[in-house]
């Protein structure tokens, strides 16, 4: 596995494997629905890995497959409609999807642990705060009441909440999106996971909350060298945590580059032309570049590459050859570590 | 134009706070009175000069009472969404209105639609306060100030043809219909935002959300108005497909001669749009200003605040600039803190901050200079601080 | 299959908003929600069995001497007196046996249905009228309405629908299929009001009736333009699902003699049936089994559109 250089301002913990291999790996995943219109192909042979302590952002637009993929790892796909037909999820190695299904309950939660967008809609509404973190103790340490209370108010003061002690028995809705939020964290941090996988987590924020939010994040994930795969199609946020970021389109990975690289110079045309189309903060442009067209229906795929109906640079190749994610390199032919390109033409993308 | 309207409002703005009595002087409202309904229509009918202002708010205010008990509801306090807000806008142009969940910007949306009464304050359309009217010229004003939703999933009625959709605006309107082909009406709406005219008789369910939104600003363009309102109008689209919608609403501006009001929490789209900019923070006005007023030479803390926290995607931009976190969560709108609303979360909040209201107007040290600093900043201790550039 | 070039290269805005959706053919066709909803029920299994026995209940009741041609109030006490079914002489007489009157069993259920089936539908048309009204407008308008409206349908639903039925009915001496359904639809409407109310509020406050308001709709077509087609399909749930309580409601009350009189109606004949249940079970069971088949038939239905109606499912 290509291990990516972390520059930048934030020091991050360094990759320190025991055994050398990612915690998480991917390897070419499919995911179908059955649905009464035909078959959807949600995920169409995606691969990716986390280390411990690093973050892979995953970024896409609704329909790209991304929350799909992270669904499949957790074992949360709602089996049927959903089918896996092909792949492998390896964790340290051995792959889930093989697994026994008590086995993997175990990595579940325990292991990995998983951070939606709507906190209010994830945490159970009849039940206290304190009394869903504590549930975690009780049930997979087997701590009394008492010690669990005392570990939810710990959790709490851990992700920042004010007044922890007075507030722990509050119902979720007491609490506003920013803290339910991070609540939800507290929760996923409770078993002191390997892995989170936090999907759109901030989206639902204002924006001066999902900084506090991200930087939160950011912070524990570095405490306890833990492995991130942040969902989002937010390209401004991805930008501030991610080491390396995975493009996704119609269920396949179309570009990866260590963060810098990607926003640098993007080596597919979908990356460039959502980097083009969102507007600046910082200066006022003109017209916006905008990618024609609407993301592909699920359904029907278009054949080939499946952006080239939306694409400035599409050949009669792309409509015929689907093409692979092709390792990316400088001019002179020095290969750029950690970046790949599934485009027909990614040279002219990247160097023209 | 609308710069050379901001010199003339800079001088009135100090002659107001030198009065002390009226606490924004933007504009001066030229009122209309008209003596009976057909003068008022008329009056709400004529034209407007570009750049000249088209609506004037003044004052508006917007409480939602909280009521106890099932029979016989008593009120225990009061929702403070919009608590006294002024602005102008101007033919022709965008003013953005940004904010954080909550602050009031969506009932102001509502208000201007006349969708929520006022509590109080006025909201002048070409000088007639259209919260007091009625009637044929109450029809008038809906027919010319339009609304374009935020969820394009939920602002077209399910069980209602596209053709019925964008065409619900004649059979409520007749007077405004286009004489002979309604149809043939409708399908040119659709081609001028971008869609298939053969779409006329598919149900929305079968668009995506980007081609929906195209058919609720069809319907929003329908009656030919003046003011179109845009209520987060792309917050809910996949980001390939937002740029498509924010160009086409450009080019229907220059296009119709539109004036907009655009809402959103998205700082960077509406700066993309906005000739002028106003940020909203627990249902007051903290800074109003040109868009290169708040985004390059912000003013009031709360607006710098919002600015530096906004994700920038682009890694090494991001490195150079300041951050501000603010600590805690908005406070309710129930209960707002005395004085200056934003001083729980402010990091120069001083005992003056708890006692005195800050009033909308250009801070004294930036009075009468040059600076694109001096423009209005409801705070007592404005100073400028760029926080977008690296 | 080759994809169709979608966008045509054109201007900016304009070309790169149309793309033809894609899906071929079905898609290009116009589709509302109720012919997806069709789409659904016709894949349906229960959906067809419950209603091939309901287009079977009411042939029974348009035309009854399609399926048996002998007098259901002919009796004849010396040849048939309790005479056990022929289960293998179908569409006899003599097939379900006869009763203690020496009527045959087999036409009194067919001729039974008519009432059954005129009761069911005309109070649930009833109710459905009576209480939309009143959910839609407590609904709608709120406020001090819908909470006098509100406290009326609790009162209400503090009857039984039986009880008050009954009490009804006893001021009636001379009851025919008008006086139970009238009956019924007095007590029976609060359910219907309840989820009219419930879903009159829900759309009230969706985008699409506030844009209407925006565009200076007025009250009449905001309720029926807007609101009224999008409340239909819980209404009609709940409304197919009354109607099977209705059926047993109406063969409850005319077994405790307080129904119909002199009318043939699978509640009186399952009455007279209980003084003879030992020696001739099948005098009751008959009757019984078909209003149990009809109930069930209902609830089914109901259920089947109900799935066919929610989104959550597609």
């Amino acid at each position: 596995m290509t291990t990516i250089e972390k520059t930048g301002a934030e020091p991050s913990a360094r990759v320190e494997d025991a055994d050398g291999g990612p915690l998480l790996e991917v390897r070419d995943l499919h995911v179908e629905f059955h649905t009464r219109d035909g078959v959807a192909k949600a995920v169409n042979g995606v691969n990716y890995s986390v280390s411990a302590g690093e973050t892979l952002a995953v970024l896409g637009e609704s329909g790209s497959g991304k929350s799909v993929t992270a669904q499949a790892i957790m074992g949360i796909l709602d089996m049927p409609p959903g089918k896996i037909p092909q792949g492998e999820i390896l964790f340290r190695g051995e792959d889930m999807l093989t697994m026994a299904p008590e086995e993997r309950r175990k990595i579940r939660g325990r292991r990995i642990a998983m951070i939606f967008q709507d906190a209010l809609s994830a945490l159970n509404p009849v039940l206290s705060v304190g009394y869903q973190l504590g549930e975690m103790f009780r049930v997979h340490q087997g701590l009394s009441k008492k010690d669990a209370k005392a570990k939810a108010i710990e959790l709490m003061e851990r992700v920042r909440i004010p007044a922890a002690k007075e507030r722990v028995g509050d119902y979720p809705h007491q609490f506003s999106g920013g803290m339910r939020q991070r609540i939800m964290i507290a929760m996923a941090l409770a078993l002191e996971p390997d892995l989170i996988i936090a999907d759109e987590p901030t989206t639902a924020l204002d924006v001066t909350v999902q900084a506090q939010v991200m930087d939160l994040l950011a912070e524990l994930q570095r405490e306890y060298n833990m492995g991130l795969i942040l969902i989002t199609h937010d390209l401004g946020v991805v930008a501030d945590v991610a080491d390396k970021i995975a493009v996704m389109y119609a269920g396949r990975i179309v570009e990866t580059a260590p963060v810098h690289e990607l926003y640098k110079r993007p080596a597919h045309p979908y990356t460039k032309g959502l980097l083009d189309s969102i507007p600046r903060l910082d200066h006022k442009g003109q017209e916006l570049y905008a990618i024609k067209g609407l993301p592909p229906n699920l359904l029907k795929i278009p054949t080939g590459c499946a952006f080239n109906p939306r694409c400035p640079k599409a050949q009669d190749i792309c409509t015929t050859e689907v093409p692979a994610l092709a390792a990316v390199a400088e001019q002179d032919g020095t290969e750029l570590p950690g970046r790949g390109s599934a485009c027909h033409f990614w040279k002219e993308t990247i160097h023209g | 134009m609308a710069e050379t309207e901001k010199d003339d409002k800079a001088v009135d703005v100090t002659k107001a706070t030198e009065a002390a009595a009226a606490p924004h002087g933007i504009t001066e409202v030229t009122t209309v009175d008209a003596a009976t309904e057909d003068e008022a229509v008329a009056a709400l009918d004529a034209e407007v000069g570009s750049g000249e202002p088209i609506l004037q708010v003044r004052n508006l205010v917007k409480h939602f009472p909280l009521t106890q008990g099932i029979l016989f509801k008593k009120q225990v306090g009061a929702v403070k969404a919009v608590d006294g807000i002024s602005f102008d806008l101007y033919q022709g142009e965008t003013l953005g209105i940004v904010g954080e969940s909550g602050c009031g910007k969506s009932t102001v949306a509502k208000l201007l639609m006349t969708l929520e009464s006022a509590t109080a304050g006025e909201v002048f359309y070409k000088g007639q306060d259209i919260t007091k009217l009625s009637g044929r010229a109450l029809r008038a004003v809906r027919r010319n100030i339009q609304m374009v939703f935020q969820d394009p999933y939920t602002s077209l009625n399910p069980r209602m043809t596209v053709g019925d959709i964008i065409g619900e605006p004649y059979e409520i309107h007749p007077e405004a219909a286009p004489k002979g082909d309604r149809r043939r009406k409708v399908q040119e709406l659709l081609d001028v935002v971008g869609l298939n005219p053969e779409y006329l008789n598919r149900y929305p369910h079968q668009f995506s959300g980007g081609q929906r939104q195209r058919i609720g600003i069809a319907r929003g363009l329908a009656l030919n108005p003046e003011i179109i309102i845009c209520d987060e109008p792309v917050s809910a689209l996949d980001v390939s497909v937002q740029a498509q919608v924010i160009n086409l609403m450009e080019k229907l501006q220059d296009e119709f001669n539109l004036s907009y009001i655009f809402i959103a929490h998205d700082l960077s789209i509406v700066r993309h749009i906005s000739d002028r900019v106003g940020v909203m923070y627990l249902g007051k006005m903290a800074e109003i200003g040109t868009d290169a007023e708040i985004y390059d030479h912000p003013t009031h803390p709360y607006t710098q605040a919002l600015l530096s926290a906004v994700p920038v995607p682009d890694p090494e931009a991001r490195e150079g600039r300041e951050r501000i976190i603010l600590t805690g969560d908005v406070p309710s709108p129930a209960n707002p803190p005395s004085g200056c609303r934003f001083r729980t979360r402010c990091w120069k909040a001083e005992d003056k901050c708890a006692k005195e209201v800050p009033l909308l107007a250009i801070p004294e040290r930036f009075a009468g200079t040059d600076s694109l600093a001096a423009h209005e900043s409801a705070c007592h201790f404005a100073e400028e601080k760029d926080v977008v550039h690296a | 299959m080759l994809n169709p070039t979608q966008a045509p290269e054109a201007g900016p805005v304009s070309a790169a908003a149309e793309a033809p959706l894609p899906g071929g053919s079905e898609i290009t066709k116009a589709r509302s929600l109720g012919q997806d909803a069709w789409r659904e029920l016709r894949s349906n299994p229960i959906f067809w069995v419950s209603a091939v026995l309901l287009v079977l209940f009411l042939l029974m009741a348009a035309v009854p001497s399609l399926f048996t041609s002998t007098d259901p109030g002919h009796a004849d006490l010396r040849n048939h007196y309790l005479g056990k079914p022929e289960w293998g002489h179908f569409f006899q007489p003599d097939w379900f046996g006869y009763n203690g009157q020496g009527q045959s069993v087999y036409a009194r259920t067919i001729y039974g249905a008519r009432a059954s089936v005129i009761i069911g539908f005309c109070v649930t048309l009833g109710v459905t009228l009576v209480g939309g009204v009143i959910g839609m407008f407590a609904g709608y308008f709120g406020g001090l309405l819908d909470t006098l409206l509100s406290r009326l349908t609790d009162i209400f639903f503090g009857i039984p629908l039986l009880l008050g039925g009954m009490v009804l009915l006893q001021a009636f001496t001379h009851r025919t299929i008008w006086t139970v359904v009238l009956a019924l639809a007095t007590f029976g409407w609060m359910p219907l009001a309840r989820v009219m109310r419930g879903a009159v509020i829900t759309q009230k406050q969706a985008d699409f009736v506030t844009a209407a308001r925006a565009l200076g709709a007025g009250t009449t077509r905001i309720l029926l333009r807007h609101i009224l087609p999008n409340t239909l399909a819980p209404v009609i749930v709940v409304a197919t699902i009354a109607l099977g309580g209705f059926v047993s409601t109406e063969a409850t009350l005319s077994y405790l003699g307080i129904g119909l009189q002199s009318t043939v109606s699978w509640g009186v004949d399952i009455s007279d049936a209980q003084n003879v249940l030992r020696d001739a079970p099948h005098v009751l069971l008959v009757p019984a089994s078909f209003l149990s088949l009809t109930v069930l038939s209902f609830i089914l239905l109901g259920d089947a559109v109900r799935d066919a109606f929610d989104p959550k499912l597609r």
